[in-house]
């Protein structure tokens, strides 16, 4: 058995897991929770600051109780991005001094990747087409010559953070999403809004604004159901595009927003229109959290793919398809 | 797991070949809302058989129309082979030049892939005017080469001397090609992790 650390913290909430090769030993998470408005970068890497010593020993108090000591840990992995560039770092100097004191090799983990690796652990999806979508990624991703690649992504913003400042414009809290799925809920009809899909990428920024536009002559419940429709659509499209364009026949979704349960549904009817079988891990593989961050260290670390500490920079702008598979 | 047997199917539309002509039917997409749906789907048959004429008006050969109705359009059958599959620099400069052609005159594709590219032996046709539209905004001339570049990228192994050649041929019909190309790189660096 092979015994994996990983920190996750790229932007709000701060994750601490150990794994083996068939689930997770332990995890603790702190999440930061912005007052007003949304994440504010200092103050989500000053709460991680603030919380990693007492996650960690907490996560060392509770893998005890299971038999385990740090000692037994083979390595320690952390998020080295994408993510909040003051996040990273406060997460990145946690992992280094825990590697250093318990002489341990260090692993940087790509997070998006990270949220695929998870997902194919999770659920049977082997080679699958995945649709990450988070507040800060929106992308489309599938395995092919030893590296992920990037078959979409957004033009310009996140669907995740698209759906906060419309929220935020509407008068709803942080994090939006969840609000504006609920009131989509009790909509009466549809509002048109803008549709941009760009050969295989996706635009959101221009919706996000016409949603808040729109306020102005539509109820809310039915902008945020026609926000849904059209947003959700667009990734959908893309999605199938993929599969079309790679001959596959899997869908795996990862990300905070594929809690959405319309975006679930849309998914799972064009896969079943193109006999494709659709994939969708337990919700607390969804979100960020250590455990897929400790999971594909583990990968990473079992090929051989560690990195010395004088190299293990963050990387705010850290692309998956930079990445070169040692683990597949 | 169902095992998928059935010929590659397309995203977007049922292509049905009857005799010398291509019958291209968008299909509903039981996702999508229908007003959307029904919305989507028209503006992109309308749209793409316009800008199919238009091409071939700047030189870029493209199907010949037959017909035009509801989400259909009837047109040239085009005998080749899709250059994914036959990639080479050579093909990629030729590529390159026609698509200067195109953006000469304004037109974006919308979907640049090499599977969108058709060589009959003689010249590239270009083909699936799906997602075009007309724009002379340095920045959707970029993006419309940054979705081939990931294309290229993501396909094939050789994507490095594939791209120069592309850039060779676009140089060539383009008087503002580095600017665009200059743009290309601007959006493969952009953060989109904002």
């Amino acid at each position: 058995m092979t015994l994996v650390l990983g920190i996750e913290g790229t932007a709000w909430n701060l994750s601490a897991a150990v794994v083996d090769e068939n689930d997770v030993i332990d995890e603790v998470s702190h999440t930061y929770r912005p007052s007003t408005g949304g994440i504010h970068p200092r103050e989500a890497a000053q709460h991680h600051a603030q919380h990693a010593g007492q996650v960690i020993r907490k996560l060392f108090e509770n893998i005890a109780d299971k038999g385990i000591s740090s000692r037994d840990l083979d390595a320690i992995a952390f998020s080295q991005g994408p993510g909040l560039g003051a996040c990273l770092r406060t997460v990145g100097t946690a992992a280094r001094a825990l590697s250093l004191s318990l002489e341990k090799p260090l692993v940087g983990v790509n997070h998006c990747l990270a949220h695929v690796e998870v997902g194919r652990w999770k659920t049977p999806a082997e080679d699958p087409v995945v649709l990450y979508v988070s507040g800060g990624n929106s992308q489309v991703l599938a395995y092919r010559n030893g590296k992920y690649r990037i078959f979409g992504e957004t033009l310009d913003i996140g669907i995740g953070n698209a759906l906060d400042k419309f929220a935020r414009n509407a008068g709803l809290s942080h994090p939006g999403g969840p609000k504006v799925e609920e009131f989509a809920q009790a909509a009466a009809s549809y509002v048109p809004l803008p549709y941009v899909v760009k050969g295989m990428d996706f635009s959101f920024s221009g919706l996000s604004t016409a949603a808040t536009d729109a306020l102005s002559h539509s109820s809310i419940e039915d902008v945020c159901y026609s926000f849904q429709e059209n947003a959700f659509a667009m990734l959908v499209e893309v999605t199938e595009r993929a599969l079309a364009h790679t001959g596959k026949n899997e869908v795996l979704l990862a990300g905070g927003v594929g809690a959405n349960m319309r975006l679930r549904q849309m998914l799972k009817t064009m896969c079943e229109d193109r006999d494709a079988s659709f994939y969708v891990p337990e919700k607390r593989f969804m979100g960020d959290n250590g455990s897929m961050i400790a999971y594909l260290g583990l990968l990473m670390y079992k090929s051989g793919n560690t990195i010395e500490v004088a190299n293990s920079h963050v990387d705010p702008d850290f692309r998956p398809d930079s990445v070169e598979v040692t683990w597949l | 797991m169902s095992e998928n047997i059935s010929l590659p199917k397309g995203a977007e539309a049922i292509v049905r070949i009857q005799d010398d002509r291509v019958i291209k039917q968008r299909i509903p997409k039981r996702y999508r809302v229908e007003m959307l749906d029904e919305k989507i789907r028209k503006e992109r048959t309308r749209a793409e058989a316009r800008l199919i004429s238009e091409a071939r008006r700047l030189g870029v050969p493209t199907p010949i129309l037959y017909d035009v109705y509801g989400f259909t359009i009837e047109m040239e059958y085009i005998m080749g082979q899709p250059i994914k599959e036959i990639i080479s620099p050579e093909l990629c400069e030729k590529a390159g030049e026609m698509i200067g052609r195109l953006h000469g005159g304004n037109i974006i594709h919308g979907d640049l892939t090499t599977s969108n590219m058709i060589w009959n032996g003689e010249r590239i046709y270009l083909i699936d005017f799906g997602l075009s539209f007309v724009s002379n905004n340095i920045e959707d001339k970029g993006v419309d080469v940054h979705v081939l570049f990931q294309t290229l990228e993501s396909s094939h192994r050789d994507h490095e001397k594939l791209i120069e050649a592309f850039c060779r041929g676009y140089r060539k019909q383009l008087c503002n090609a580095d600017e665009i190309l200059t743009r290309v790189t601007e959006i493969e660096k952009r953060g989109r992790y904002a």
